[in-house]
């Protein structure tokens, strides 16, 4: 169940997208997420599509893997366009007891699954081609101006790249602590939701324990390995802001005004 | 003064487990070693021997007696950093030492805690990755790695830091036969090629063989110590005292319990076949 998710993995790699400066790639990613949710008619949203496209050709990845992460998310899909289908305004085409389809719904349904494509596909991008520590070193500097009201900057980066490192380590342990509690006769398949939920508590609690006792190791191998605090560190892979990092930036404004001048000159579908 | 000094010390953990009294984890243990050897303290678990390790490199202070590092106290809080920089500590399970999610990145980690220039870390990295022979691994997520292959990466971490001596607290104990084979191969080459002072606690006497010096512990204190040779040709004492020997030591006891003229006691299974022949002949 653990092993097949490729969403949120790092794939080492040396394209373009794999060298830009990780600041620069949270922040425009930022801004795309935003501006995807801004598309107001379909011209916008073939802008955003289209540039969602170039990305994964420029990261260089093997696009089975974008869509082993998408097919984690299809039920949500499903289950949103779903539901826009239904709430559409307007004449209906088709229509049973309450519920009714219109020309609105059908395209509210089609805009947010192309919407939610867009970002899985992006953010998937975005994890694939940065590793965690880059991601962390990308948020620890962004939000270094807040160390001046005592904001514990690098601690955070800190706690988030250890999490994020744990993840794979800690799944695998709860598989295998099911498995123990299965050989010993727990049932965990049969009954209903509260059932099911209950018969994980003993699941759980060796995990948390576990868990801890993992941390305090962590700490003692990090203080033997001379780990003191953010002060004083320096960082293997220092990141610069370069030329191609600022034709990334021209790259997003350009997607930005594209989606902008659509949303104006040809209307709102919905 | 030997390079690691450690003078009569005594260290209890301050709980009392199941209402018996407070016993001293580590009791009056004294013991120096030498730039370049390879010791290794063998004894059960229990025996104080992990105790002992965490008091090379100043995570644990003793609560009476001294350990010297080159000369630095390790009670003295201003030197712990130093100390740490000299006497690099490797853990039981390699889980719970990686702290990156990329292999070179956690090599990285000790080198990045110093403040070294960062063009410096790329060649400290790619080097200690080179001496455990993990550099074509350099790339990839520790979790994917096997139980050997991540505590080499464990010990690259350390000798990023470039300490003069390793000190490795049951590498082997979570391994398979492979990986044990794998992590002895990388300490046995640093020892011979590098210089590096080995220290190594283990409880499987076959490890304490490779070893120049085998030091027995037993309840907190020093039980014997000597070449391995030495050691394990006493296999009364260390029979008394619940430790196994190697099987081929055994075997030549017996041996001699049979009335087997044996003039040396073999430690590897090489030797015990030469033995055997010997005998036979």
């Amino acid at each position: 169940m653990v092993r097949d998710v490729s969403f949120g993995q790092y794939f080492p790699g040396n394209s373009l997208i794999h060298r830009l400066d990780p600041r620069a790639k949270l922040l425009i990613f930022i801004a795309f997420i935003v501006i995807i949710f801004c598309t107001f008619n379909y011209a916008a949203l073939g802008v955003t599509a289209a540039f969602t496209a170039l990305f994964l050709i420029l990261s260089r990845i093997p696009i089975k893997f974008y869509f082993k992460s998408l097919k984690v998310i299809i039920f949500i899909v499903l289950f949103t366009s779903v539901i826009n289908l239904f709430y559409g305004v307007g004449d209906p085409i088709w229509q049973w007891w309450v519920f009714k389809i219109t020309w609105d719904g059908i395209h509210r349904a089609v805009m947010v699954t192309i919407r939610i494509i867009c970002l899985i596909l992006s953010s998937s991008c975005l994890t694939f081609t940065t590793s965690p520590t880059e991601l962390t070193d990308a948020i620890e500097r962004l939000m270094s101006p807040l160390r001046a009201i005592r904001f514990p900057v690098h601690e955070i980066a800190m706690m988030m790249s250890l999490a994020l490192r744990f993840v794979p380590t800690l799944m695998e342990e709860t598989d295998k602590i099911m498995q123990a509690q299965k050989a010993r006769g727990a049932d965990m398949e049969s009954g209903n939701v509260i059932k099911r939920a209950r018969a994980l508590v003993p699941v759980l609690v060796p995990l948390f324990v576990s868990a801890f006792r993992r941390a305090y190791e962590i700490a003692t191998a990090m203080e033997c390995r001379c780990y003191r605090g953010g002060s004083g560190r320096t960082r293997m892979k220092t990141i610069h802001m370069g030329r191609r990092d600022v034709l990334a930036f021209i790259a997003i404004a350009l997607v930005i005004g594209g989606v902008i001048v659509c949303n104006i000159f040809l209307g709102k579908t919905v | 003064m030997a390079f690691i000094s450690i003078e009569n010390v005594e260290f209890s953990y301050d709980e009392v487990e199941e209402g018996k009294p407070v016993r001293n984890a580590v009791d009056g243990v004294t013991l120096g070693i030498e730039r370049g050897e390879f010791v290794a303290v063998i004894g059960h678990n229990g025996c104080g021997k992990s105790t002992l390790a965490k008091h090379l490199n100043a995570m644990l202070l003793p609560d009476s007696g001294k350990v010297y590092v080159d000369g630095d106290d390790t009670a003295d809080e201003s030197k712990a950093f130093k100390i740490r920089e000299t006497v690099g500590l490797v853990l039981q399970n390699p889980d719970n030492q990686l702290v990156a999610s990329i292999v070179e990145e956690d090599v990285a980690f000790g080198p990045e805690n110093l403040g070294v220039d960062p063009a410096e870390i790329r060649v400290r990295v790619d080097e200690a990755l080179k001496a455990v022979g993990m550099y074509e691994y350099r790339t990839h997520a520790p979790h994917k790695l096997s139980g050997g292959q991540k505590q080499r990466v464990a010990i690259a971490g350390i000798l990023a830091i470039q300490p003069d001596c390793i000190v490795l607290d049951e590498p082997t104990a979570m391994l398979d036969p492979n990986g044990r084979r794998e992590v002895l191969s990388t300490l046995i080459k640093l020892n011979r090629e590098r210089k590096m002072t080995v220290v190594l606690i283990t409880h499987y006497m076959d490890e304490a063989v490779l070893a120049d010096r085998v030091v027995v512990m037993d309840s907190g204190k020093i039980l014997t110590q000597g070449t391995p040779d030495e050691v394990f040709s006493q296999v009364e004492l260390l029979k008394i005292h619940r430790l196994d020997v190697p099987q081929s030591a055994e075997l030549a006891n017996r041996l001699i319990g049979c009335g087997v003229d044996i003039d040396r006691i073999p430690l590897t299974e090489e030797d015990c076949v030469k033995m055997l022949g010997e005998v036979l002949e």
